[in-house]
């Protein structure tokens, strides 16, 4: 006989299975909620605790302070001096150096190898740049450090003839190394998304396979290309190990390119381990972890966004 | 989209029209140079890998796998690090794939796609894929050592000294499992997706039960894209070092961990502060080589796996 009414016990399964599900799906929204949530909470007595405001205040994270009587006013980074110093700026100038080079490295390279590979490439060259741009993205962070660290720096100390070994292009190269993933899979996905029925029509009205991809098909994924170059600066301000040990973690606020810099991220893991827990300066590391937080974020949040505009647009056009 | 008369919209070949050539002819320079950038990319990543390579090969033998390091790690093997990254990875998976595969069942199976509640998911695996690795370790230091380890030890245990409340292995792998979550969700789901509509169907049409079904024929369809997740989160975490580096991470230890709240040693953690921290970089420069050498082929050989066992997916869909 077949069977066609559940029993109560198979119920109740269903009931509590479909449940569990639910509640598990929700594991990731839980986890970004308790991220930010530990990381602001131990971020909080900056704002809170009139003791720590005293040694590193709002005011003295951003501003140029006079840390000696008489001396000039400064930004300085050194928390564990007899006067403790914790302006931001020369970490915030540290990290942007670092993402300038890495993108000014990264985006050419991203972006042309994606435009190759979707509107040039023959199907088996796609094929196999395809697997070695993964290839790329799957070398752990700490192994592109050590290479910048023992490689790369003499290399470029060598031909450049530079004062510090470890700086911001050093750094920043190796920090572009793990943009080009970034950037090209997501502009390579843009590219190759824009419909067929598009490259027929401009195929039609007389365009060569070159015109059709500079004319239409670039314009029309130029979003999406943007999304990329916009996640990888998310990456590249993120990104820990590579800047740890390739940038010479010196705190110098100076507008070179070769001078030593230290970022927020490489701030963070180095002196965590030895901080007092609960001290001002414990509660400055988690501020900092919490601004890191939030500027990925909006960068994330916002690189999706123009993904998901482009998908519907593009979707749009071929009904 | 309606099916229709198949045209042939390939470019004729049209001699009489003098500016295609010209045309033709410009068009070598973007092409050109986005091969270039290509070139650019395959060149870096061979002289990255050729280099360690050639400078590892020399170190590695039986004994350096297999024996703990000495001499302050200027000879000796990293035998403790292998096998404190595996136990990481192992723990990590173990907490990472059923969280991961049933939220990937979720939102393929359970869920409109456009729900404000699958949205929110979505929004929330893309941000975690997207949170810095350090922020993860500052999170796992926070909540899990300072919060629930600690918690612990204040209801189970009253000796003062802390069990649970400091860096171990179990807070490391479980940090390290929140990073790899995403990895897990996006290849499962891309595996449910391949599942042919017709299995579904046949099972439900045979009396089975949503949750019979995904029991019985959605999972087990799906196991070679949630084993793909598996492999590319544990070739993540296996190269991480941010966020175990406050979570359980130690630079020398004279024992194996064997308990979840021992720390451990680990291979990315080991180079970390042997290419900074070491005295004599001289002395210790071919044991690190040998070192990164162990860690780039574990990664390579997990990464080249899953990509294979992805594509193979991935040709099945087009076929069914």
């Amino acid at each position: 006989m077949v069977q066609y009414k559940f029993k109560p016990k198979s119920r109740i399964r269903e009931f509590l299975g479909e449940k569990l599900i639910a509640l598990n799906a929700l594991a990731a929204v839980i986890g970004i909620l308790l991220i930010f949530i530990f990381i602001f909470k131990e971020a909080l007595p900056i704002f809170t605790s009139s003791e720590v405001r005293q040694e590193a205040g709002i005011g003295k994270m951003l501003f140029k302070q006079e840390f000696y009587k008489g001396r000039e006013p400064k930004w300085s980074w050194q928390p564990n001096s007899d006067v403790p110093k914790y302006s931001l700026y020369p970490l915030f100038l540290g990290t942007l150096k670092a993402a300038i080079v890495a993108m000014l490295f990264a985006v050419p390279l991203g972006v042309g190898a994606a435009i190759y590979s979707s509107e040039f490439a023959p199907r088996r060259a796609r094929e196999i740049i395809k697997p070695v741009i993964e290839l790329l993205a799957g070398i752990p962070s700490v192994v592109l450090g050590f290479f910048a660290l023992i490689v790369l720096a003499t290399i470029l100390q060598n031909t450049l003839g530079l004062t510090y070994r470890l700086n911001a292009l050093n750094a920043g190269i190796a920090l572009g190394i793990t943009v080009i993933p970034v950037i090209y899979t997501v502009a390579e996905d843009a590219m190759t998304a824009v419909p067929r029925s598009l490259r027929d029509a401009a195929i039609a009205l007389g365009a060569n396979p070159w015109q059709v991809s500079i004319s239409m098909v670039l314009p029309a994924a130029l979003p999406g290309i943007a999304a990329g170059v916009i996640l990888g600066f998310g990456r590249a301000i993120g990104e820990t190990m590579i800047v740890l040990m390739a940038s010479g973690n010196a705190a110098i606020v100076s507008g070179s390119f070769v001078d030593s810099i230290r970022t927020f991220s490489a701030t963070i893991a180095a002196e965590m381990a030895e901080v007092v827990f609960g001290s001002p300066h414990y509660n400055v590391l988690f501020f900092i972890g919490t601004l890191l937080f939030i500027f990925t974020f909006m960068i994330n949040l916002g690189g999706d966004f123009v993904l998901m505009r482009l998908r519907e647009k593009i979707q749009g056009r071929t009904k | 989209m309606n099916a229709g008369p198949q045209i042939d919209l390939s470019p004729v070949d049209s001699p009489m029209l003098p500016f295609q050539f010209k045309a033709k002819s410009r068009g070598l320079i973007p092409k050109g140079l986005t091969l270039a950038a290509v070139l650019i990319i395959v060149l870096m990543l061979f002289i990255i890998l050729f280099n360690i390579f050639l400078g590892g090969i020399g170190v590695i033998s039986w004994d350096f796998l297999t024996q703990p390091p000495e001499n302050g790690m200027e000879s000796g093997g990293i035998f403790p690090a292998i096998f404190g990254t595996v136990a990481l990875v192992f723990l990590m998976v173990l907490a990472v794939i059923p969280v991961g595969v049933l939220t990937a069942i979720y939102l393929q199976e359970f869920t409109h796609p456009d729900s404000i509640l699958t949205r929110m998911i979505r929004v929330a695996v893309n941000n975690l894929a997207g949170v810095p690795s350090i922020v993860f370790g500052l999170f796992g230091l926070g909540f899990f050592v300072g919060f629930i380890g600690t918690g612990i030890d204040s209801i189970f245990y009253h000796s003062g000294r802390p069990v649970w409340g400091q860096p171990a292995i179990i807070w490391a792998s479980l940090t390290l499992s929140l990073m790899a979550l995403p990895v897990v969700i996006v290849s499962t789901e891309e595996a449910l997706r391949a599942i042919p509509r017709e299995l579904k169907e046949a099972s439900y049409a045979l009396g089975a039960t949503k949750l019979q079904t995904i029991i019985r024929v959605i999972v087990p369809q799906a196991l070679p894209g949630i084993f793909t997740g598996a492999i590319l989160g544990v070739s993540r975490g296996a190269g991480e070092v941010a966020p175990i580096m406050f979570t359980g991470a130690a630079y020398y230890l004279p024992h194996l961990p064997t308990k979840l709240t021992d720390q451990f040693m680990v291979l990315g953690y080991h180079i970390y502060v042997m290419a900074t921290q070491s005295p004599n970089i001289d002395a210790t420069k071919p044991i690190l080589y040998g070192t990164v050498l162990v860690l780039l082929v574990l990664t390579i050989l997990l990464n080249s796996v899953a990509i294979l066992m992805r594509s193979r997916i991935r040709s099945r869909r087009v076929n069914v």
